[in-house]
């Protein structure tokens, strides 16, 4: 089951650059959430500073309190550990190139020491199916690496990865940019059958997608979250003439 | 207008043309001097190879056959030494360079030293074994001579090592951290091995490198006319013998040296080959 979020007072800066100010925000536990915003505007930064991403870069920093479910992420535990509950998908598919599919899918499990064969079988082939691939690939698991899917499966894949190691939360940066239209229906498809189990949010740069599968848009502009309300607000009647202006295409 | 248009399309096409001869002349060039090298071993040496020449030991001037069992052990021997140095310890510094010591002053001089180190003569490396294990110890050593070819794998491992990880892309590493996995297992079981392939090259590379060295074991090894695989005793290897065999004023010997510098090459390609066999198997379809 997902669990919500709650962030608090929230900034990051990458060097001297604050590249995100005072954020707050509730994200509801197994609903999707959107972020949208012009390029540069934060909104990487603010998910990869959900599973404490943002660290593995040596000049970045981060201030504030993030709770995901009861735990308060930046004091009560290790970026090891949150990782493994805040599962991400990045923008480019990135599978192992050396590793098989089913390697590929089981890789979080087993370098983490699990080893037991029979339940790595079974968590593979439900995350597969969770992530729509099952059909597609479940002749070749350990015969084709993942590489050498196209690009589309590939960040299924990605998110079967993801899905395996058992998350509470799914964190997508622009999981479809790279993706053509029919791979990017697919993963909105699978987008909204995965939030009744985990909790969702998806950063995207294409207005639409947000308005298809989120139930809640947040607005970033220049580091801050200017606006954050239900989608359909967002997007017939937002508050902020900020917002207004973006979603009409007035900018960005 | 169209006329023109055609002209310039004509002089594209032999540009075209032109680029590709060179091309394909440059890839002649390129491989020549190792067939060469190889047709004319043959044409020297395969007619002493015999049985003999692989199981019999040297005998002394004047006497016909014999053969060079000892050095083609040796030269396996002082190898297996060698790359059992030089192998861990050039990928470790290569890891530390790419990995952990990103941007720190002790990885700055790591590398500084590692180019310095490669840039020296294989005859100074010699010497430095002599002075540091042969003068201390009052006798030359297998030992002595698996040391020096083993610090001259070091820097060339090391700093293809360093080079292939940094090649593995950033993506790869974030998808590993993202799904909890710590540093250290990350590096070990996602970077490394992504980069295994061209780490296995650089290893090769140093390997038939001092697979054919003769300066180091001079005052090393020394090189031995009888069977001996102790490590505490001088050893025979391959490039001394063939050296030994190739100044002699002898004929029969100057036949020895051309078979001995074929079965040398013959062995590194062997080598080599069976290492990209063995590591090319088990790599999936579509892998890159």
């Amino acid at each position: 089951m997902g669990v919500g979020i709650e962030v608090t007072n929230l900034n990051a800066w990458y060097g001297t650059n604050h590249t995100l100010q005072d954020i707050n925000l509730n994200i509801p536990a197994n609903q999707v959430t959107a972020l949208i915003g012009p390029s540069g505007c934060g909104k990487s930064t603010f998910v990869r500073c959900l599973n404490r991403m943002h660290e593995t870069n040596p000049i970045a920093r981060v201030t504030g309190t993030v709770r995901i479910g009861d735990l308060d992420i930046y004091n009560d535990t290790t970026p090891v550990e949150i990782r493994r509950r805040v599962g991400m998908v990045f923008q480019r598919p990135n599978p192992f190139p050396t590793m098989s599919i089913y390697d590929n899918v089981s890789a979080g499990l087993k370098l983490n020491g699990y080893s037991n064969r029979r339940s790595l079988d079974e968590v593979v082939e439900k995350s597969l199916k969770n992530s729509a691939l099952w059909d597609e690939v479940k002749d070749d698991l350990k015969k084709k690496s993942g590489a050498s899917l196209s690009g589309g499966q590939q960040q299924r894949l990605c998110i079967a990865r993801a899905l395996a190691v058992d998350p509470e939360v799914l964190l997508m940066d622009e999981p479809a940019s790279a993706l053509d239209p029919v791979s990017t229906s697919k993963i909105e498809d699978l987008i909204f059958q995965l939030k009744s189990q985990y909790t969702i949010v998806i950063v995207t740069h294409n207005m639409q997608q947000a308005a298809r599968v989120a139930e809640k848009t947040g607005f970033f502009l220049n580091g801050r979250m200017v606006e954050f309300d239900s989608t359909h607000k967002i997007f017939t009647n937002p508050s902020d003439k900020r917002t207004e202006d973006y979603i009409t295409g007035r900018f960005g | 207008m169209q006329s023109e248009f055609k002209l310039r399309a004509t002089f594209r096409g032999l540009v075209d043309k032109a680029a590709t001869i060179l091309a394909v002349l440059s890839t002649v060039l390129v491989i020549l001097p190792l067939v060469a090298i190889f047709i004319y071993l043959i044409f020297k040496g395969a007619s002493s190879l015999n049985l003999d020449f692989f199981i019999k030991n040297p005998v002394p001037v004047g006497e016909t056959g014999g053969g060079m069992a000892n050095a083609i052990v040796g030269s396996v021997t002082l190898l297996a030494l060698a790359s059992l140095i030089g192998v861990p310890i050039g990928i470790g510094g290569g890891v530390y360079l790419a990995e952990f010591g990103r941007g720190t002053k002790l990885a700055n001089a790591v590398r500084f030293t590692a180019d310095v180190l490669n840039g020296v003569p294989s005859i100074v490396m010699g010497l430095a074994a002599y002075a540091l294990i042969v003068v201390p110890q009052h006798h030359f050593s297998a030992f002595a001579g698996g040391i020096a070819l083993g610090i001259m794998m070091i820097p060339t491992i090391c700093r293809t090592t360093e080079e292939m990880l940094l090649m593995v892309p950033h993506a790869v590493r974030e998808a590993a951290l993202g799904l909890g996995v710590p540093n250290w297992r990350a590096v070990l079981s996602i970077t490394i091995k992504t980069a295994s392939p061209g780490i296995i090259t650089g290893c090769m590379l140093a390997f038939a490198r001092v697979a054919g060295e003769t300066a180091p074991l001079i005052f090393t090894a020394l090189g031995n006319d009888f069977w001996s695989t102790s490590l505490n005793e001088p050893i025979a290897a391959l490039p001394l013998q063939i050296y030994v065999y190739a100044i002699s004023p002898y004929d029969d010997w100057h036949r020895l040296a051309w078979a001995g510098a074929l079965v040398l090459i013959v062995l590194i390609v062997l080598a080599v080959s069976l290492v990209r066999f063995v590591t090319s198997r088990g790599v999936l379809k579509g892998a890159s």
